[in-house]
């Protein structure tokens, strides 16, 4: 069915190499860094060495005597308003709990001091020489003993959350909830079989390659002029007005090449640092991140811990669905309350409608690294644990997890309780499981196969889904005009990170009004010129603003028209136009589009463009089948990732090589997060894994092989049927992954990273 | 300290700190394709050649490339191109940051390996890091390279 509504398709659904390319893979001055005026202040961070604790005395004189600094901020020089760092709509759901710099330090790699001069030398001569007097405050490092600790995380009066999240600063509490559908605990009382497990996963890092990074500098009108790696401008913009305390329209901000994201840059983490500065001194400042930097004061995953329940009868038929979820914020509550919400609503709705679902949630503050919005966002935990509970029931049951899928899995036209209550127009997960068995050769090799030489092959199974933007919120705008010529600039408010939608959007755009992508330029991100978009985030990119480019170039196209037929003196009813030309279809008389864009340059009253905004009442998840075959040495519990297949079902695929490598590209995250991966305290709350020797990602030898192929369904909802790619890809890894260490080795890890030794130290238990 | 090296076939002499680093003496000098992604000598971004050969950028120092001759990836603009298009094919740039380190390390190889197989391609370039493409699309541009190459040769 899709095929036929897609095979018509001219640009959309057939490969496009990125609009962009060429620069990108010549090295060209693109990026923030590369942009930055010769003569920006350099701007540094003195960072608290101490998880918790309250400065007592700050004096700033001998490091503002060094040369060449021109200014050493603290907390005293900061507004009192406080406000968020998370990129989100507002009123955001993420509680206001930040100051520029605070009095309270609340990590080890807090704020404390911002200093700014004219040489990385003098800056860093300084920061040595500011001296801070910090009374130390016992930090709250356990996350499990942080709901209701008497020491609190925030215990300022000023501390506010705008939406009802069932945030409590007296508590340590940054979100609560619970939901659900019938009698859970009494269904799984009835059930035959009642799997009833605790799954552990770490924070993680994004590890984009380019690492925070923005400057700022005031222009001709005495604005604040933000140039900087985000993912979310518009957010930017209203984040630093709270933050310096100054009106919204004083401020611009402007979004070159990003050297990737993953969310991180959802966060407004390096931002206000030069912001101030500038508005301070009047002068250009800039703030590059350290990688070291990037590790210990950024914006990773929460780490979250899960108690499952999963009950099911004799035949396998899964009846019943309980999750817990304890979510870590860390020190402040950036996407604290709304990550913990995909925990379940990703994960319980794979299966369909049970009889009966619960799902409870507690977010808290502690005294580590705040934690923020990392692909996949709170869906990737609560996928590793029911999947791998599933994975366990399966086990319980003595059935093939594939088929025990099989039984249960969402299909097409089915209600998801636990998703809002939303029905699935589009869902081809079911072809996905059936391809992805064919593709590793499941029935083959289920459950493991001993290699002879001291080594098992295991294989294992899991499933994903995520959502395409959120429902009732995300707004996206496209505004398109006709030039000179007749060539069209498309403006876009979303964020290409290096994700490529500005080639998307490019196709699609190209797909509507008929031409050739290179008849239309791509405008990146500038607040002041651009059409509000909230950013790229939440899978949102292509499905929301998408459908605002669709939107824009029908009104467009209709405009096109009407001025064609003005043009030719008829009526609009009486043209046709078909990308190059408006033509009277009763005389064949035509106005080309060339002529048309410069005509409307002279006597004209009336632009020639249009602009439409999409937001959406519902969020079409895409669904995929992820398989993981795993090699364990017997001897050493060392695990090798042998192969890994997807299939995806986004919807229409809008540009096939850059969805694949999206597809490719968060498994390798996935699989980093499933085998390597782990940020480490010790007792003093302050982490070791602070740079590239200490946290692994994933090199090219340790990968395997990842092969991707599409199943897709059509979501009338979406852009030419499509939904998201660029979250769903991540979560099928460490679920997966545990499987086939299980079936390979009988060992269940419910802790990740699944490293040698935990393996290793199960197979010894087996014993 | 005054140090004259050769930087993409041209002269060049600059005033630099005793611990002054080649990578950041290059982003000055126009340089701005080498990039910085870990500081510890694990990411592969600030790949130039020194002499013809892959070198680490940010842990040499700028002092003792004295009569050396350095080259970029702005030095080999035409060839970067050329092997970027097939990266692009594969919308295995993606977000691009990596892509100049990648990129003159895979020009080395060429130089460097007679028709490498697969293994040997992921050893030689496995000190590049890429977060975005999980490495799959690169491998699949290079191959496609590597194959264009052989046929150009004839």
């Amino acid at each position: 069915m899709s095929m036929e509504r897609t095979e018509k398709l001219r640009v959309v659904n057939h490969p496009a190499a990125k609009v962009d390319a060429e620069a990108l893979v010549t090295g060209r001055a693109v990026y923030t860094n590369d942009l930055a005026p010769a003569d920006c202040l350099i701007v540094k961070i003195v960072r608290s060495p101490h998880a918790h604790a309250l400065i007592k005395e700050i004096d700033t004189s001998r490091a503002e005597a060094v040369p060449g600094i021109e200014c050493v901020l603290t907390y005293k020089d900061c507004p009192q308003k406080r406000f968020t760092l998370a990129g989100q709509t507002y009123p955001e759901p993420s509680p206001y709990d930040r100051l520029i710099l605070d009095q309270r330090v609340r990590f080890v790699g807090d704020a404390a001091a911002i200093v700014a001069g004219t040489s990385e030398e003098a800056v860093k001569k300084a920061m040595k020489l500011v001296k801070i007097k910090y009374e130390v405050l016992e930090p709250v490092l356990d996350f499990r003993k942080a709901k209701d600790n008497p020491i609190l995380v925030h215990p300022e009066d000023n501390w506010r959350s705008l939406c009802s999240v069932g945030a409590d600063n007296n508590r340590n509490l940054c979100a609560h909830d619970v939901c659900g559908a019938g009698d859970v605990d009494a269904v799984l009382k009835s059930c035959d079989y009642v799997v009833d497990r605790v799954y552990h996963t770490k924070a993680n890092q994004q590890t984009m390659m380019e690492t925070f990074r923005t400057y700022t500098y005031l222009d001709a009108y005495g604005r604040l002029n933000v140039v900087s790696s985000t993912q979310v401008p518009f957010h930017v913009r209203r984040i630093l007005g709270h933050a310096l305390d100054i009106p919204k329209h004083k401020i611009r901000v402007i979004k070159p090449r990003i050297g990737g994201g993953f969310g991180a840059k959802q966060t407004s983490v390096s931002e206000v640092y030069p912001a101030f500065v500038t508005w301070k001194t009047g002068k250009p400042a800039k703030i590059i991140y350290t990688r070291e930097e990037a590790m210990t004061a950024s914006s990773p995953r929460h780490e979250m811990e899960m108690h499952v329940r999963v009950g099911a009868d004799k035949e396998g038929k899964i009846r019943a669905i309980d999750l817990h979820t304890l979510s870590n914020t860390g020190a402040y509550g950036e996407h604290g309350p709304t990550t913990v919400g995909l925990s379940g609503h990703k994960s319980i709705p794979l299966y369909g409608s049970p009889e009966a679902f619960r799902f409870e949630y507690d977010v808290v503050y502690t005294n580590v690294m705040s934690a923020g919005a990392y692909r996949g966002y709170g869906a990737t935990q609560g996928i590793f644990a029911v999947e791998s509970a599933v994975n366990e029931l399966a086990q319980t049951l003595g059935m093939d997890p594939t088929v025990l899928r099989e039984k249960n899995m969402v299909r097409e036209g089915m209600v998801m309780p636990a998703y809002y209550g939303e029905t699935t127009k589009s869902c081809a997960l079911d072809r996905c499981m059936a391809r992805a068995k064919e593709m590793i050769g499941w029935d083959e090799k289920y459950p493991c196969r001993d290699m002879g030489n001291g080594k098992v092959r295991g294989v294992g199974v899991a499933m994903a889904m995520q959502g395409s933007g959120i429902s009732h919120v995300d707004t996206g705008t496209a505004a398109i005009k006709v030039n000179d010529d007749g060539y069209y600039s498309l403006m876009i408010g979303a964020t290409d990170m290096g994700t490529g939608c500005d080639t998307i959007l490019t196709q699609m755009a190209a797909e509507c009004l008929d031409c050739d992508m290179s008849d239309i330029l791509v405008h990146g991100v500038d607040t002041d010129v651009s059409p509000y978009d909230c950013g790229s985030y939440a899978s949102s990119t292509t499905y929301v603003t998408g459908m605002a480019v669709v939107k824009t170039c029908e009104t467009l196209r209709k405009k096109i028209c009407e001025r064609g037929a003005e043009y030719l003196g008829c009526s609009a009813e009486d043209v046709e136009f078909d990308g190059q030309k408006v033509t009277n279809l009763k005389t064949g008389e035509s106005i080309t589009r060339k002529e048309l864009g410069n005509k409307v340059m002279s006597f004209n009253n009336e632009p020639l463009s249009a602009s439409e905004a999409f937001s959406s009442p519902t969020s079409p998840p895409p669904f995929m089948v992820g398989m993981a075959e795993v090699e364990i040495d017997k001897e050493t519990g060392v695990p090798e990732l042998i192969d890994y297949v997807a299939v995806v079902d986004c919807g229409t695929v809008v540009n096939p090589s850059l969805a694949r490598v999206q597809v490719e590209g968060g498994i390798a995250q996935g699989i980093g997060m499933a085998l390597y991966e782990d940020i480490v305290y010790n007792k003093k709350g302050k982490t070791y894994s602070n740079s590239f020797m200490q946290y692994k990602i994933p090199s090219r030898l340790d990968v395997g092989t990842i092969r991707v192929e599409f199943e897709s369904s059509y979501e009338p909802t979406g852009p030419f049927g499509a939904k998201s790619i660029g979250e769903i890809v991540i979560n099928t890894p460490s679920p997966a992954i545990s499987n086939a260490i299980q079936n390979a080795v009988g060992v269940i890890i419910r802790e990740l990273p699944m490293t040698a030794e935990k393996i290793y130290r199960g197979m010894q238990e087996e014993r | 300290m005054e140090v004259q090296f050769v930087l993409n076939k041209k002269q060049v002499k600059v005033d630099v700190g005793p611990d002054a680093v080649l990578l950041n003496v290059l982003r000055e000098l126009g340089c701005k394709s080498v990039k910085c992604g870990c500081e510890t000598t694990n990411c592969g971004l600030c790949t130039v050649w020194i002499d013809g050969k892959s070198r680490l950028s940010c842990s040499v120092l700028a002092v003792s490339v004295g009569g050396h001759e350095i080259t970029t990836l702005e030095g080999v603009e035409e060839e970067a191109a050329e092997f970027g298009r097939f990266l692009a094919e594969e919308g295995a740039e993606q977000c691009g940051f990596c892509s100049p380190g990648f990129i003159m390390n895979v020009l080395a190889m060429v130089r460097e390996l007679e028709d490498p197989g697969i293994e040997e391609i992921k050893e030689y370039l496995a000190g590049n890091l890429c977060r975005c493409t999980g490495y799959m699309g690169q491998m699949r541009a290079i191959e496609k390279y590597l194959a264009y190459r052989k046929e150009a040769r004839g």
